[in-house]
């Protein structure tokens, strides 16, 4: 089983040059969903492996640990490798026509390539044990998905990604940054190693710094609150396959690291004491009533439910600042219940736009009699991300709420909920505009000559619905979601993995 | 045929996935629910119940069957079937679809055996009935929909926080008696309390009820507030506090219901006096108020969704239901006219109709326990309930001066839906021991004593008097176009205005700011190099503002 885990990294890493060099589009997206396919068994032949919580140890090139760069699977990134590969899976799936559309043709086979690498980032960021190695991958999912929105059909596409880029590599930068400082105290660049010795340099001031910076980076790439600016543009710009993609998994993989940081490199003892958790707090609260606000007052869906993004980030940090075994929980399993549902919302989003040519709420007016089925996966969709009870979203806010107040803490309770009305607001604005406004005439002038306005997207529709299938199972059996969240909240909160 | 241990919601969540599909004439299997539900229930109670639901790692109780949550389960089970049946001619699946996902809620609520299970239920039933009110597709509906909803869930989060509050100080989710103590009781309290339109809290009940659609209104006046009054009496019976919210909520609607134009919006605020006289009986807490709210509740369901079918015939024959355009219906609707004249003496309570039979209960139990003042003040809204939901409404639409309007009388099954109506009001008020077979507590209440009687009537016929006098005196508020806000206001007017005014102080406050800024910063630039403009710089500098916050944590974190 240990010897699968490295083909998570090897088979993009092949494929994606492959398809670069065969430059033929039917090859390319054959070739992404053979990847997507072949890493998601994978993934979750590993999530069943260590869900009862078996560490796996996979040594790179075969050389010892703190020496050699080495994979370690627990259940916390092996979920997070099921969400990853299943979504590259299903936007393959969804994208197909989407992106004859959107993308050029004679760009398409670099755009599956890209793809495949910023798969091959993400799930290297996943599942490395090494902390330079970590940083590696981060900056090959980075720079891949700098050019997969650079392909976004508008001109604003380019400045979104220049944005992204600034950002991102600003992010990269302070990420760099903080693990040479870590390197300079603790001579290691193995996560495991640097926890076990940490005692021995926990009280030079080059630590905490790195502390900080490693946190700012991530917090960056994570989109967490008062450095979110870049994703709304981001999602909005890219085409739709990518944002279905970077929405459900890049954000996520971002907290996961963050996650692994702050309880496996440094010990959770050691940042607690400091102002952090408040700090977390602080961001994860204004972030969720920011994003939340901004949310409403958007018009086109692609950026509100990217804005809603920044704000369900927001409860992920909280459940980190919160600080205990519940809140951990809670932030690990909305890692799951948010990608989903984001997933089949910007796919909605993303079938909107290839048939009506806008995402704009004010030309959709009365779309829901002629979308019934898109329109109808955004009530469900919506549904989940105001957390009604029976979805998938519900099982995060109640674990979430029950951390704030085994706490108690009130204030992030009130912004918890009043976060929730909010989300209702914006969610009933989508449903409001497209079923019960009066009917908009479509613009014609936008739709580009030769295409018909309204065409079937059966492949599309079917991945829609498989994510909002899985919304509504996810809130009424918890079992594979929640059981990976417990164990990994358990473990983490043990102390790192064991060797 | 009879399947024990099924959940009564299932049965309707199950046949409202049919509903879209079934058209025309097939859209009367839609009965099939509520028939063949309620006689399920009715047969296999007995050994029913403790149907869980394993959900994370709590173990929900689905189906907890004792004679309180029996009667209210048949209860909505008969609203179902009579709403159902006056919505046949509805052509919009969108309602057919949320009504009996709203009731199949209402039915989960009501046989839950945990807190847990009640919120979940709790937040459908807010957001299946909105579709009810949406779906009117008016400007105005859409706007009230959109206030009711978010009131809606605001009593929904308030209501899970405290369970979760109650679940971590107690261990425990069943659902039972709480009482009034600690910040998770009052969360809960208040939660029910704004279903429930206690005063402050019932603005989304006269806002968005008189905006739905003709058969949605009736829908929304059986179930949201009723599964409410169950809540209450479960969780906090004999809470003193209730008795005064009670029968304030039985005085203050009179007034608005008197000066208001639009009759359905004076239905609505009846519903909040009757509630009133339930949740008085729920505070006062012995056996026979309790009996008397539960009663009240169920008589009120029928008498109360008779009232607004009456008047849904007239919305939809008419097109508006305005007591100043109104008069000499009874010409063409005779029937309907009839029907509603029953719901109107039932809500009054004349003796042999349903309403005189629960009342007085809650009546003689205040009596009992000595509360004087409010049994008198519950007296006066008996006599206010008379004035405006028992002649204002049959007087206004059917009688009055002539419109010259001459609508047709309304489709056969609102007829056949109101029929039901009425002849369960005359059934209940002339057979009590029917009604007072199912409940709950221990009862031997006989509503048909002399001076009961005798002192309901001359109630009655004074108040008749009284409204008589004042028409021909000229001192009757007359019907006027227009528009009442009552505690609305504050959301309506002052919270949009006050808002607006600190949206504007902020962006006056901002763009002076920046106005200073830039003038700092041209002097700056007037010394130094010119400053660079882009994105590029605006997103260094953000950077460079949060790593100094970073530093300066750091600084603390080390001083700390």
């Amino acid at each position: 089983m240990e010897a699968y885990t490295v083909l998570l990294v090897v088979i993009p890493l092949i494929s994606a040059p492959l398809t670069a060099l065969i430059a033929n589009r039917h090859v390319a997206w054959g070739l992404s969903l053979l990847v997507g396919a072949a890493t998601f068994v994978i993934a979750l032949m590993l999530l069943q492996d260590v869900i009862t919580g078996r560490v796996i140890h996979y040594e790179l090139g075969g050389w010892k640990p703190p020496w050699g760069i080495e994979y370690v699977i627990d259940a916390l990134n092996a979920l997070v490798a099921v969400i990853v590969t299943a979504f590259a899976l299903l936007s393959v799936l969804f994208g197909r026509q989407s992106v004859e559309r959107e993308v050029h043709d004679s760009q398409l086979h670099l755009f599956y390539a890209a793809f495949q690498l910023v798969l091959l980032g993400l799930l290297g960021m996943a599942l490395t044990g090494d902390i330079f190695n970590l940083f590696v991958f981060l900056e090959i999912s980075s720079l891949s998905s700098y050019a997969l929105i650079a392909m976004g059909h508008k001109r604003q596409a380019l400045v979104a990604s220049f944005n992204y880029l600034i950002a991102g590599t600003l992010g990269a930068t302070f990420f760099l940054l903080g693990i040479g400082f870590l390197y300079a105290a603790s001579g290691t660049l193995n996560m495991a190693d640097i926890a076990s010795r940490f005692e021995q340099y926990d009280a030079m001031a080059l630590v905490i710094t790195a502390l900080l910076f490693i946190l700012i980076g991530l917090a960056l790439k994570a989109a967490a609150f008062p450095l979110h600016s870049w994703l709304p543009d981001a999602y909005t710009q890219a085409p739709s396959m990518v944002t279905v993609f970077l929405a459900s998994t890049s954000t996520k993989v971002a907290v996961y690291v963050l996650i692994r940081c702050l309880y496996h490199v440094f010990p959770q003892e050691y940042w607690s004491q400091l102002l952090l958790p408040s700090f977390l707090l602080l961001s994860g609260c204004l972030g969720m009533l920011y994003g939340s606000y901004k949310a409403i007052q958007q018009d086109s869906i692609k950026r509100l439910l990217a804005y809603s993004s920044v704000a369900q980030l927001g409860y992920m940090i909280v459940g980190i600042g919160l600080n205990n075994e519940t809140g951990l929980t809670a932030t690990v399993v909305h890692m799951f219940n948010h990608a989903i549902t984001k997933g089949a919302l910007f796919m909605a989003a993303g079938m909107v736009f290839y048939r009506m040519h806008t995402t704009s709420l004010h030309q959709l007016r009365g779309a829901g009699k002629t979308m019934p089925w898109t329109t109808g996966a955004f009530v469900i969709g919506g549904l989940s991300l105001i957390g009604v009870p029976g979805t998938a979203g519900f099982i995060s806010k109640w674990y979430l709420l029950q951390a704030a107040l085994e706490n108690n803490n009130y204030l992030v309770v009130a912004s918890l909920l009043i976060a929730s009305i909010m989300a209702i607001m914006y969610v009933w604005k989508i449903i409001e505009a497209l079923y019960f406004d009066g009917e908009e005439k479509l613009h014609l002038h936008q739709v580009p000559s030769g295409q018909d306005i309204v065409a079937a997207m059966p492949l599309a529709t079917l991945c829609c619905y498989l994510l909002v299938a899985a919304c509504i199972y996810f809130g009424l059996y918890t079992d594979l979601s929640l059981d990976a969240a417990k164990t990994a909240a358990q473990s983490l909160f043990a102390g790192g993995p064991a060797r | 045929m009879w399947i024990a241990n099924l959940p009564p919601f299932v049965v309707f969540f199950v046949f409202a996935l049919f509903a879209p599909v079934l058209k025309g004439r097939l859209r009367a299997l839609l009965l099939l629910a509520p028939v063949w539900g309620g006689l399920n229930l009715a047969m296999t109670a007995a050994d029913s119940g403790g149907v869980t639901w394993q959900f994370t790692d709590l173990i929900l109780d689905l189906y907890y069957v004792d004679r309180l949550s029996l009667l209210f389960g048949y209860l909505f089970h008969i609203a179902a079937f009579i709403a159902l049946i006056y919505s046949l001619h509805v052509k919009d699946s969108v309602q057919q679809v949320s009504g009996l996902l709203y009731a199949g809620s209402a039915l989960g609520a009501v046989f839950a055996g945990d807190m847990l299970t009640v919120f979940i239920f709790w937040e459908l039933l807010a957001v299946t009935s909105a579709f009810l009110i949406w779906a009117r597709r008016t400007p105005e509906a859409i706007r009230a929909a959109n206030r009711y909803v978010v009131i809606q869930v605001l009593s929904g989060v308030l209501m899970l926080t405290g369970v979760v509050m109650l679940y971590q100080q107690t261990g425990t989710l069943r659902l039972a008696y709480i009482g009034l103590e600690g910040t998770a009781a009052w969360l809960i309290f208040i939660a029910l309390g704004i279903k429930c339109a206690f005063p402050f809290f019932h603005t989304w009940l006269t806002d968005a009820y008189p905006l739905a659609t003709p058969t949605g209104t009736l829908y929304l006046s059986a179930f949201t507030t009723k599964v409410a009054i169950y809540l209450l009496a479960r969780t906090f019976p004999g809470e003193p506090l209730l008795i005064y919210i009670g029968a304030a909520m039985t005085c203050f609607p009179i007034f608005y219901a008197v000066i208001e134009n639009d009759l359905r919006k004076v239905l609505a605020y009846s519903l909040i006096n009757q509630l009133g006289f339930m949740v008085c009986g729920i505070g006062v807490g012995t056996a026979l108020a309790l009996n008397g709210a539960v009663a009240h509740a169920f008589n009120d369901v029928i008498f109360k969704g008779l009232l607004f079918m009456t008047m849904g015939a007239v919305l939809t024959r008419v097109g508006h239901v305005n007591g100043s355009d109104l008069g000499g219906l009874y010409k063409t609707m005779p029937r309907t006219t009839v029907f509603c004249l029953v719901g109107a003496a039932s809500i009054s309570a004349f003796p042999l109709f349903s309403g005189f039979v629960s009342k007085s209960m809650v009546m003689a139990a205040l009596l009992e326990q000595d509360q004087l003042i409010v049994w008198l003040m519950l007296l006066f809204a008996s006599a206010g309930v008379f004035h405006h939901a028992g002649i204002k409404i049959p007087f206004f639409a059917f009688f009055a001066h002539d419109s010259g309007l001459r609508p047709k009388e309304a489709p056969l099954n609102m007829q056949l839906a109101m029929a039901i109506g009425a002849i369960l009001c005359i059934a209940i008020g002339v057979h009590p021991e029917w009604l007072y077979g199912l409940l709950p507590w221990q009862n031997d209440y006989s509503p048909y004593d002399m001076t009961h009687t005798l002192t309901q009537l001359q109630l009655l016929f004074f108040s008749a008097l009284a409204f008589v006098w004042l028409n021909k005196q000229g001192l009757y508020p007359p019907e006027l176009r227009s528009v009442n806000i009552d505690v609305e206001w504050f959301y309506r007017r002052l919270l949009p205005a006050s808002g607006n005014r600190v949206v504007n102080t902020l962006v006056n406050a901002r763009s002076a700011f920046r106005q200073n800024v830039r003038i700092i910063a041209d002097q700056f630039a007037r010394r130094s190099t010119p400053m660079p403009t882009g994105t590029v710089t605006i997103l260094t500098r953000r950077m460079a503002w949060v790593f100094i916050a970073l530093m300066l944590l750091v600084i603390g974190s080390l001083l700390l």
